[in-house]
């Protein structure tokens, strides 16, 4: 009998659960401004989330898939990314679209369910969100080979969730990378929960990092939920698709601490016992710990940061709320570089309709 | 001018668009090496690289969808898939993706792809070579669907396509691939996308088919003016965004129509058409609008092919019931 397969996993952690740094830390832990600014990020995305949670429950927005617990891991892989870079999210990574400087008013236009939320001022060449789980991984793919075909040191950044990873196309897409050598970074952010189908039963795999290993792709774990190992794991991976080192897959471990969207009940499959104990684990008080602890950062600054957060995100809301409905001519002007004549009778039809059939904030 | 067959003419397009545009990428299964499973991509490797001329792993809702990535980056990316029995998996891709990515960010994103497939039966393939998922596609909002008939639409079509900033579904009629040459001119010019080409004129009768039977409907008129009746024949060619125009102007002349499609009959494209005209050219018909199709069954395998399939004698014997009308 001869072996003709080996892999190991390494799995990443800096700060413990009460944010004492492990030894080794990277030098980003030695750069408390930097931290100071991603941490300052993770509170105003969270101050947002919030927002948008209120916004929908008083019926001025639609649907939304809240991303709180999962601050360290957006704004690590933010921060990691350099603005020529593309990223392809899912429903889920609204922090990292922040990150990436998408505009509050955008994304609320967005889940307001206006297109126009998806036309970014900037970045201009990061994807909208992907609904369809799984099917940007192959995406990525065509955006990476199209940047490696160009010779340029952009990378693509594919964010999915654990359930994204039991997917044809994910695999698909880590073939092809593999295969091409792609500047590709497959991010799976691990909240634990499908809707209601958890990680055990996704998948048998001990790791989901390991899924990459099949594919011939450097793969690595990374406790999501700390903002110093996720940046660096991020920064690795990002500088190996730089320098044509080819695509790596990261599995980042966190907690869905919300909800799957606001049109779920996550009481009916999970008890409030573990979430509970998520809580214990959650990011943003783990880096405010470090910071405490490194003379960083102290409480006057938390709470005119809170403030400052409040301020923007209710600037934000009342910028969305004031905006003017969407024209009819939103559904057919972007159809096609120029409508097709087939169309135009339904287009002058939409636009003959009253104003007021295109439906309120709530969707 | 040379003499070439339909699949010659998709090689000669190819070949044609990748020379002016650095842009315009191929891949697919066995497109490289191997130069596609109907030689459609032979010769392209070899002179323009297999960064260009890409074998795919063995994926088509990869194919499909780095396609869209490719395409939302700025390449003009050609995928191939190798059966349209194949392309079923890839109607997520295109229907979510590919048709949406424009509107959804409000022109800020486009996706110039097109999607090559051989469509349709009649060469006594395996199972799942042989379908017609032209309705399917026809369906789908943000993309063209264009089926070419012969080798001078394909070349000018396909040009057409490669060159929209849209994408393009572009089915191929795997029956005509090599059934018979034309002259085709490698001039670079592109044929207009969004109209139906009249191929016959005739004062009886209308006669309007896509892909592969457009060919039987030729031979069908042929024989119909031996008889002293003068259909008028048109090619859809792009089935979206249809042409009525030309089709309603011409029943509007003849006052009858048959409709011919070698998909099965129930919710086939005939229907899209049939539609129309009863909303738009009801007053013109002097008879019921008549459709030749395949029956509602499985494309049979090999040996009942040539019964499923409509051919010349169900095409004649449909339009003389119409003729025969009122």
């Amino acid at each position: 009998m001869a072996i003709v397969g080996r892999f190991e996993i390494e799995s990443r952690q800096y700060l413990d659960l009460h944010g004492r740094a492990l030894e080794p830390v990277p030098a980003a832990a030695r750069e408390p401004q930097l931290l100071v600014g991603l941490y300052r990020q993770m509170v105003l995305a969270r101050s947002f989330d919030q927002k948008m949670l209120a916004l929908q429950r008083t019926g001025q927005l639609g649907t939304f898939a809240s991303g709180v617990g999962k601050e360290a891991l957006d704004i690590g892989v933010g921060s990691a990314m350099q603005r020529d870079d593309v990223l392809l999210p899912t429903y889920r990574e609204t922090t990292l679209q922040l990150a990436r400087g998408v505009s509050m008013l955008e994304l609320l236009l967005y889940w307001g369910g206006d297109e126009r939320g998806s036309d970014f001022a900037v970045p201009r060449g990061d994807f909208p969100v992907c609904i369809t789980i799984a099917a940007h991984c192959c995406h990525a793919v065509g955006v990476a080979y199209a940047i490696k075909l160009r010779q340029q040191a952009r990378v693509a950044v594919c964010v999915l969730g654990d359930g994204g990873t039991s997917k044809g196309e994910f695999h698909e897409a880590l073939n092809g990378a593999g295969t091409w050598r792609l500047p590709l970074v497959f991010v799976v952010a691990n909240n634990q929960w499908a809707i209601s189908v958890p990680r055990k039963v996704q998948s048998a795999a001990a790791t989901l990092a390991q899924k990459g290993i099949a594919a011939g792709i450097p793969s690595i774990q990374v406790d999501g939920n700390d903002l110093i190992a996720v940046r660096e794991v991020a920064l690795e991976a990002m500088a190996r698709a730089r320098s044509g080192g080819g695509p790596t897959l990261v599995e980042a471990l966190t907690y869905r601490l919300s909800d799957h969207t606001t049109a779920d009940d996550a009481t009916r499959y999970r008890n409030a016992d573990e979430v509970a104990e998520a809580w214990q684990r959650e990011p943003i008080g783990r880096l405010r710990n470090y910071l405490l602890e490194l003379g960083a950062w102290n409480k006057a600054e938390e709470e005119a940061l809170l403030k400052s957060c409040n301020e923007q995100v209710q600037a934000a809301a009342q910028a969305y709320l004031d905006h003017p409905a969407p024209s009819p001519a939103q559904m057919f002007d972007h159809l096609h570089a120029a409508l097709p004549a087939a169309w135009s009778a339904q287009r002058e039809a939409a636009m003959a309709r009253k104003t007021a059939d295109a439906a309120g904030h709530a969707g | 001018m040379p003499q070439v067959t339909l699949v010659e003419a998709v090689n000669m397009a190819l070949t044609r668009a990748m020379s002016e545009d650095a842009g315009v990428v191929v891949l697919g299964e066995d497109v490289g090496v191997d130069g596609g499973v109907f030689r459609a991509t032979l010769g392209l490797l070899e002179r323009f690289g297999p960064q260009r001329v890409i074998d795919t792993p063995l994926a088509e809702q990869l194919i499909t969808g780095m396609a869209i990535g490719m395409a939302v980056e700025g390449l003009k990316p050609v995928a191939e898939i190798q059966f349209s029995g194949f392309a079923y998996i890839c109607i997520d891709q295109v229907l979510n993706h590919a048709g949406r990515m424009r509107h959804r960010t409000q022109g800020r994103l486009s996706c110039p792809m097109v999607l090559r497939t051989p469509c349709g039966a009649g060469i006594h393939p395996p199972e799942h070579h042989s379908e017609s998922p032209d309705a399917m596609f026809a369906h789908v909002p943000g993309i063209r669907v264009v089926y070419p008939s012969s080798p001078r639409r394909a070349y000018g079509l396909l040009l057409a396509a490669i060159r929209d900033p849209d994408p393009v579904v572009f089915l191929e009629p795997t029956r005509l691939y090599r059934l018979f040459k034309e002259e085709v001119d490698d001039d670079a010019k592109a044929l207009t996308l969004d109209t139906c080409f009249t191929l016959r004129e005739g004062s009886d009768i209308t006669l309007v088919a896509w892909g592969a039977m457009v060919h039987d409907t030729l031979q069908a008129a042929q024989r119909l003016e031996q008889e002293g009746v003068f259909a008028e024949v048109i090619d859809v060619a792009t089935l979206r965004p249809l042409d009525m125009d030309t089709i309603l102007a011409s029943v509007a002349k003849t006052g009858r129509c048959v409709i011919v499609t070698e998909a099965a009959r129930s919710g086939s494209f005939a229907a899209e058409i049939a539609a129309n005209l009863a909303e738009h050219g009801l007053l013109s018909l002097f008879a019921p609008i008549a459709r030749v199709a395949a029956y509602d069954v499985v494309v049979p395998l090999s040996r009942l092919e040539n019964v499923y399939l409509p051919d010349t004698e169900r095409i004649l014997a449909a339009v003389r019931k119409c003729l025969a009308f009122g």
